[in-house]
């Protein structure tokens, strides 16, 4: 892929190496500061909420998150919001107002360490094993990506790349845990936003501003339908093929509903809040930024859809997967050009140390301390999540390179483990709103949604059943998963035992007591800020209904 | 938890040095730079931007400083 090559001088590598000097410079500082297993797993429960809330966003702003909405944004147009205002912005405020407290005030340090409490251990396993699978793959998917795009861009060789990217990542995360982990996510935060804001400003220059854009868009493929978000939903013909229902259920509620709500590399964000109002500001905080981050990916696809010549190839440099690069290429001059490949390479790693950082607290907690070896001093703890960081990051190594062998591998894994977030929510929201729900129901209903998604998954694989679109897919998988865990849980509790009321005290509605204080503030509360995050997302989408 | 460093130290410095290595090319952009960025002297606003940026997170990290630490057992690690 010559084509992608960029034109980098010194002054662009020297603010890259600045910006890795400085990743490690937190990662050493951070050591300093770690005293106990809490700490390096947890930060201490001490950060404010606006570093949480920079953390939680940056944790899901992945390059593969940016590259792949800008791509959207050029091939289905300005439907790709939805992926922003209906599917993140309401799950957000969900978790923020409704789950959080739960979480937080359980006092419990994973996930999957709360399915324990309110099920069984073999719903605990299940999870914990199936998350930690999860995130060494999806880290050396990551790995993969961004090895990919240094090739591309800078010309580095493959291992080189991998290595690197490896070694700061594993340096970092082992040397200070959580905390440099999340510090580093809202530095990678904010280099992100000013390496990718030039592209938006002289990409909406060259194409005569937003009008002159939307102008533009109206002349290409797309067409009108491609400026457009809800108007034409009333069946599936518009450029994502998805009709209102699918876009609101499936998207909005139950794909977004499960990523976001239980997905420990997120939550484990909010859990190192210093307190509860601070732990339920978290992702809503992370909403406001979530609402305008379609500026700097989908907008610069739509200018790359109308800019760059031959877009939407099948293969080669001209893929709407590279239609960031592209506009780097073609607009940025030395300068801006190193603070945007910083921007992306801070991406890969806030997305690879997410799950990593992820990885390593369930295995220490929920794998190692709860089935293997139990009652240690806390340093031993703190030694096995740093084993365990190495280790995390050597399987995510040797995926990405397996991962360079085939193709394809990069999207069956990311579509194999989000079969596994609907029923996790579906359980979760049973759970924590039903007493009765037994702890055995919890484990069938985790399997039984995960089996009815795989299944359906296989059937769109091998075609027995035939979709739209991938997209269709998921939605309808997640769909049927969802249904079957709250069927399975409501089928199987009246036949198995339930967990008493001291089991379940703060684990459950109604049990939780008085963790629902607001905070002293009117401004810091957090159902005041969801609501505005929410009716924000709304008045968004009018001028471009 | 001893006391952690702020966050906003980092990210105001960081700010601050890219804000002034930017504005230097942004200065020293001929008129090759220029075209590419069309006409826009993006290195010379994106850089200035960059360095308010950071100095403003320095200002706020001055004006308001992390509270005093309770206990004092420093320079023991794990």
């Amino acid at each position: 892929m010559a084509g992608l090559r960029l034109d980098v001088g010194f002054v662009d590598y020297l603010i890259l190496a600045v910006y890795f000097v400085t990743v490690l410079g937190v990662g050493f500082a951070a050591r300093r500061a770690i005293r106990s297993s809490a700490d390096f797993f947890l930060s201490g429960r001490s950060m404010p909420a606006w570093v949480t809330g920079l953390a939680f966003i940056s944790a899901n702003l992945g390059a593969l998150e940016i590259v792949g909405m800008a791509a959207n944004g050029a091939q289905y147009g300005l439907m790709t919001l939805h992926y922003y205002w209906i599917g993140a912005v309401p799950a957000m405020v969900f978790l923020g107002i409704v789950m959080m407290p739960f979480y937080y005030g359980s006092k419990v340090r994973s996930v999957p360490e709360f399915l324990r409490l309110r099920f069984n251990r073999p719903t605990h396993l299940f999870n914990a094993v199936s998350f930690a699978v999860a995130q060494v793959l999806i880290a050396g998917v990551n790995l993969y990506a961004l090895a990919l795009i240094l090739q591309a861009l800078l010309g580095w060789p493959l291992v080189v790349s991998i290595v690197i990217g490896a070694f700061i990542v594993l340096a970092y995360i082992t040397l200070g845990g959580l905390s440099s982990a999340i510090y580093n996510e809202v530095l990678q935060f904010f280099v992100i936003v000013a390496g990718l804001l030039p592209i938006t400003i002289i990409g909406l220059v060259k194409v005569g501003g937003i009008d002159g854009l939307f102008e533009k868009v109206r002349q290409s493929p797309l067409g009108e339908a491609g400026l457009h978000t809800w108007s034409n939903t009333g069946g599936t013909d518009n450029p994502l093929g998805a009709s209102w229902i699918g876009i609101v259920f499936g998207l909005g509620f139950v794909l977004s509903f499960g990523y976001w709500t239980t997905n420990f590399a997120e939550v484990q964000r909010a859990l190192s809040a210093k307190d509860m109002s601070a732990a339920r500001r978290t992702p809503i905080i992370g909403a406001f930024p979530k609402l305008l981050i379609p500026a700097i990916t989908v907008i610069p696809g739509l200018i790359a859809l109308v800019t760059v010549q031959g877009l939407g190839a099948d293969e080669g440099a001209y893929t709407y997967n590279n239609a960031i690069p592209l506009l780097m290429r073609d607009l940025l001059p030395n300068g801006v050009l190193g603070v945007a490949v910083t921007g992306l390479v801070a991406s890969f790693m806030a997305g690879m140390a997410a799950n990593v950082s992820g990885f390593n607290t369930v295995f220490t907690y929920d794998i190692w301390q709860a089935y293997v070896r139990k009652d240690r001093d806390d340093a031993y703890y703190v030694r096995v999540g740093r084993i365990a960081t190495v280790g995390g990051i050597l399987v995510g190594i040797g995926t990405a390179f397996i991962a360079a062998g085939f193709d394809n591998i990069m999207n069956y894994i990311q579509a194999l483990f989000s079969l596994f977030n609907a029923p996790l929510f579906a359980t979760f929201i049973v759970g924590m709103f039903w007493k009765r729900m037994s702890a055995w129901a919890g484990f069938w209903s985790l399997l039984l949604g995960f089996l009815a998604a795989f299944t359906l998954y296989i059937l769109h694989l091998t075609e027995v059943l035939k979709f739209n679109s991938d997209l269709e897919q998921s939605f309808w998988g997640a769909g049927l998963a969802f249904v079957t865990a709250v069927v399975v849980a409501a089928l199987i509790t009246p036949f198995t035992p339930g967990k008493s009321e001291d089991e379940l005290r703060g684990l459950v509605y109604g049990t939780a007591g008085d963790t629902l204080v607001a905070d002293r503030v009117w401004w810091r509360n957090p159902v005041l800020l969801g609501v505005v995050a929410v009716i924000l997302a709304f008045v968004l989408y009018i001028p471009v209904w | 938890m001893a006391r952690l460093f702020d966050v906003r130290r980092v990210i105001g410095g960081l700010f601050v040095l890219y804000g002034v290595i930017v504005t230097l090319i942004g200065i020293l952009d001929g008129p090759s730079e220029l075209e590419k960025a069309q006409g826009v002297r993006i290195n010379l606003w994106m850089g200035l931007g960059m360095l308010a940026f950071g100095l403003l997170m320095l200002l706020w990290l001055r004006l308001n400083p992390p509270p005093p630490l309770e206990e004092a057992d420093e320079d023991r690690e794990i």
